[in-house]
């Protein structure tokens, strides 16, 4: 008998979620945002429809306020993919000049949010794949793998549809939509080691280096582009060197860096299991509305 | 607190020591789908909580806020109160219950474990069953003070249902009753009873305590020394894996996607549902029944020797044979069947109520066809598991019923393959998940009725009438003016040498259908009835014209889907209710609001219009004179 580890029924778990989409979806894209979980999804996607390219696009809904290693790694991956990458800005956001500093919240709502409603509509796409995993956040444990938004992409808990076997219905009205999350029974463990076995490329701020600091808010950051945190802050931060990484990546003036000298994939896994904080403590969007913070944003259509 | 160091998930010190041995020794966990059923009384959160929190799958800014939110809400003094752990959604920690399907995740050194979380109340059917079609084994929780309750047999059964082969039963709260074994083996013996009554031939029985910990990680625990089995991690950790029974099975894998980058490269994508398969093994595309064999099983990472149960694989054949979504590729020598009418039994997942007759979407593996559903042999009540007569099925009723699809679909009996037994019907119109159904058999009557093709085709009849057939299908409230404006348009081609055919509700109620009532259901297999024989007379080169209420969206679009495209002309009739009441030719309004009548369409009854018909008349604006001439120009305008 050959038995299938773990790791193998999740990947053939998330490929025939993958392949449905794409057998009954009229337009289908994937949402990227460059992170590890992203990059999973991404390498699954390539092996679902080997040796074809995956037939559908990579969306990032960008905030321009990304670390730079994040876009190298997004151009690059599209590229090796054969896959089209489509990058939205929100230009209400834009022009308005909402930033993570001055705005707080409300720059997570415009470019995000909102940013992501836009180009959806924009394109026309009825299927979103997103990397989200039931295990981040005790409102998503219950979150289906074919989630259903209305026509203004609002997320009803009392109206989505039971899923049983590995039968997805994924019939929609003109103007509904879904978003179908085929990471939804990873954990963040699984995540690492499907890394580390298929060695996928990440970005290289998840492992730790010497990189320039400044506190803010009693938080710890990195300055990505020390210019632009000038002129938004109003001054120039103090900057410390100081070896660092990152546990989850977003925009780089909210996303809280953790001293570490955990240099290789073996370390940083090794880390993350003798952590005694969770994984999204970093990113500072669920403290909002106390626990009920990402429940809420949801509800709005923040993925 | 018990034993909560067991050495079976506290890895601490080889990941501290040795990463690269512990990771190497996690890279071969297999996984454990498993669902837990009782109420919020027996501490099922309770004992979820511990085992993420004894498999330190709790960080420690969770658990300070848990120790907060214990402080603060729980249900269990100033101790932690593990069950807050596992609740969600806002509004359900409000009202301290849990409402849906959560799935959780731990993980022990030798397996990855997904537990599905159901509540235990009311509302139960629908997401157990839900979590149970995943799940290999079931956790059945029984409070030590309270023994085998109703509840503890309706979660029986419908894990047996869904097809759970192994059982557990944990007789939770064993510090509460001092843990006297007397009382575990009291449970155990009545259990045992009732669990031979509906088929379960055996099961585990653990005694336990989740708040203390006794017999969760490790057995026996101290306060239960004439204990003798494992503890409730040990067997989680050493029951059999139904994909990996699945593997001796013969090979069956339902085509997803047919991959196509170039014309020399054809690749047949799905997940194998049963079986073994190799390069040169002999195959069968069920149904079209045409062999070939297997060329090579496709990765990105070079091609496989061999794929099994439970992987999602590419496959290319050696021959060019049409295989498409929806096919299953299977073993040469041992196909599954195909049949278009079932025995099944239905668990009713929507609040609006099983509809016998209407069609919905039945999806079964990769196929999706249209089928309707017959009025239930019987309900089962599942606290009693009595035979209940039933003439629908309400939201979390489970039935047996009849269904007919509207083309063969290929399957196996559910107990014999999850996958290719296990279906989900749709509603049409709304697109819900309506219902879950596990087939029993295939009806013989499929296998030996054959479709007779005819001679004289449908084109031959229409040619010879030099006309091109189509159903006038005229829709609208009592009274609107459907039979007056249909007869005007019936005359009015007649007398243009069309050759045509009436149909009017109040006519085929003498005859075709003299044994319907007004029901819903009977309203609904009157309108199938009629939309047979309308489809017949347009085979026969007729152009029909219908008058009937015709109320619910559903059916006429399953009378639009019988037809060729073009040939269903929807005309709605449209008369506001104020209108179609103040006229009341017949005097059944009155009757109506006097309540004499029943299920009366418009008073007590819906009406659901048309969104999009190809004819809308406002009898209000129009005589049915003109209506009767702007319906005739459309359908003879056309040609």
């Amino acid at each position: 008998m050959h038995r299938l580890t773990h790791l193998e029924r999740l990947e053939a778990e998330s490929i025939h979620i993958m392949r449905e989409v794409v057998a009954e979806a009229r337009k289908p894209v994937m949402l990227y945002s460059v992170g590890k979980d992203s990059a999973v999804m991404l390498h699954l996607a390539k092996k679902a429809f080997y040796p074809a390219p995956p037939p559908f696009p990579l969306l990032h809904v960008d905030t321009t306020w990304k670390f730079r290693d994040m876009y190298d790694l997004r151009e690059k991956a599209a590229s090796d993919a054969g896959m089209d990458l489509l990058v939205w800005h929100n230009s209400e956001a834009q022009s308005r000049g909402i930033n993570p500093f001055d705005h707080g919240s409300v720059h997570t709502d415009m470019w995000k949010t909102e940013g992501l409603k836009q180009a959806l509509d924009h394109y026309g796409f009825d299927a979103a794949f997103g990397g989200a995993r039931r295990d981040e956040e005790k409102s998503r444990a219950k979150e289906r793998i074919f989630s259903f938004r209305s026509n203004a992409h609002g997320w009803d808990p009392k109206n989505q549809r039971p899923e049983l076997w590995n039968l997805y219905n994924a019939k929609m009205a003109k103007g509904e939509s879904i978003r179908v999350f085929p990471l939804s029974n990873w954990t963040e463990l699984d995540i690492w080691q499907y890394i580390m076995a298929e060695s996928i490329e990440i970005v290289p701020l998840y492992f730790a280096a010497r990189r320039p600091t400044y506190i803010h808010d009693g938080g710890l950051f990195m300055a990505d582009d020390l210019d632009r945190l000038e002129k938004v802050m109003g001054r120039r931060p103090e900057i410390t060197e100081r070896s660092i990484r990152f546990r989850t990546l977003g925009c780089f003036p909210l996303t809280g860096a953790v001293e570490s000298e955990a240099a290789t994939l073996a370390e940083v896994v090794q880390e993350m299991l003798l952590a005694t904080t969770s994984e999204r403590q970093g990113r500072v969007i669920d403290q909002d509305d106390g626990g009920a913070g990402m429940e809420k944003k949801k509800q709005e259509g923040y993925f | 607190m018990a034993d909560s160091s067991s050495p079976t998930y506290q890895a601490d010190r080889l990941i501290a020591e040795d990463i690269e041995a512990y990771l190497e020794q996690h890279q071969n966990k297999s996984m454990l789908r498993f669902i837990t059923c009782g109420s919020v009384d027996d501490g099922k959160s309770t004992l979820i909580g511990r085992l993420l929190y004894d498999s330190k799958m709790i960080f420690e800014d969770q658990l300070d806020a848990l120790e907060a939110d214990s402080k603060r809400i729980g249900t269990q003094g100033q101790e932690i109160d593990f069950a807050l752990l596992v609740d969600g959604l806002a509004a359900e920690r409000e009202q301290g219950i849990t409402i849906d399907v959560a799935y959780r995740f731990f993980a022990t050194e030798k397996r990855k474990f997904i537990v599905a979380d159901t509540p235990g109340h009311e509302q139960y059917t629908r997401n157990m069953a839900t979590g149970a079609s995943t799940a290999d084994l079931a956790v059945i929780l029984v409070d030590a003070r309270k023994g085998v309750l109703v509840q503890t047999r309706r979660h029986s059964y419908i894990a047996h249902l869904l097809g759970i082969r192994h059982i557990v039963l944990a007789v939770n709260k064993m510090d509460l009753v001092n843990y006297d074994p007397a009382i575990f083996e009291g449970i155990v013996a009545e259990y045992q009873t009732f669990a031979a009554t509906i088929g379960i031939e055996n099961f585990t029985a653990i005694p336990l305590s989740g708040f203390k910990g006794d017999n969760v990680a490790s057995a026996p625990s101290a306060n239960t020394p004439w204990y003798s089995g494992p503890s409730l991690i040990e067997h989680l950790e050493n029951a059999d894996l139904s994909n990996e029974r699945a593997q001796a099975g013969a090979f069956r894998m339902p085509v997803q996607w047919v991959n196509r980058p170039d014309l020399d490269f054809r690749g047949f994508c799905g997940l194998i549902t049963s079986g073994t398969v190799r390069p040169g093994d002999a195959v069968r595309v069920v149904p079209s029944g045409k062999t070939s064999t297997i060329k090579s099983i496709v990765t990105s990472g070079g091609d496989l020797d061999e794929a099994v149960a439970g992987q999602s694989v590419t496959v290319t054949l050696a021959d060019e044979v049409d295989c498409s979504r929806g096919d299953v590729i299977a073993a040469a020598d041992d196909p599954p069947q195909s049949s278009d009418q079932f025995e099944a039994t239905v668990v009713w997942m929507n609040d609006e109520a099983l509809k016998p007759g209407r069609g919905y979407w039945l999806k079964l593996a990769s196929q999706t066809v249209s089928a309707s559903v017959r009025e239930p042999k019987y309900e089962i009540n599942v606290n009693t598991l009595d035979h209940l007569a039933a003439k629908t099925l309400e939201l979390n009723a489970i039935g047996v019923v009849e269904l007919q699809t509207d083309r063969p679909i290929t399957f196996e009996a559910y107990a014999e393959s999850r996958a290719l037994g296990g279906f989900i019907l749709i509603d049409k119109i709304t697109h819900a998940t309506v219902a879950a159904g596990m087939l029993h058999f295939s009806l013989r009557r499929a296998q030996n009725v054959h479709w007779q093709a005819l001679d004289v085709t449908r084109e031959d009849h229409a040619a010879l009438k030099n006309q091109r057939p189509a159903v006038l299908w005229f829709t609208g409230l009592s009274g609107a003016g459907k039979s007056t404006i249909a007869n005007i348009v019936a005359r009015k081609l007649h007398r243009m040498n069309r050759h045509t055919f009436l149909l009017d509700g109040d006519n085929v109620r003498h005859g075709l259908n003299k044994d319907l009532g007004f029901t819903e259901a009977d309203r609904i297999e009157n309108i199938r009835r009629v939309g047979e024989v309308a489809r017949l007379m347009a085979d026969a080169g007729l152009i029909v014209v219908t008058a009937f209420i015709s109320p619910f969206r559903a059916e006429r679009q399953l009378v639009r889907q019988m037809l060729p495209p073009g040939e269903f002309i929807e005309v709605h009739i449209d008369t506001p209710l104020s209108v179609a009441e103040a006229r009341d030719v017949k005097g059944l309004y009155k009757k109506a609001r006097q309540g004499q009548l029943k299920n009366f369409t418009g008073i007590d009854s819906p009406y659901e219009a048309p969104e999009s018909p190809e004819i809308r008349i406002d009898t209000t604006s129009m005589t049915p004179e003109d209506a009767a001439e702007h319906i005739v120009r459309h359908v003879i305008g056309g040609w």
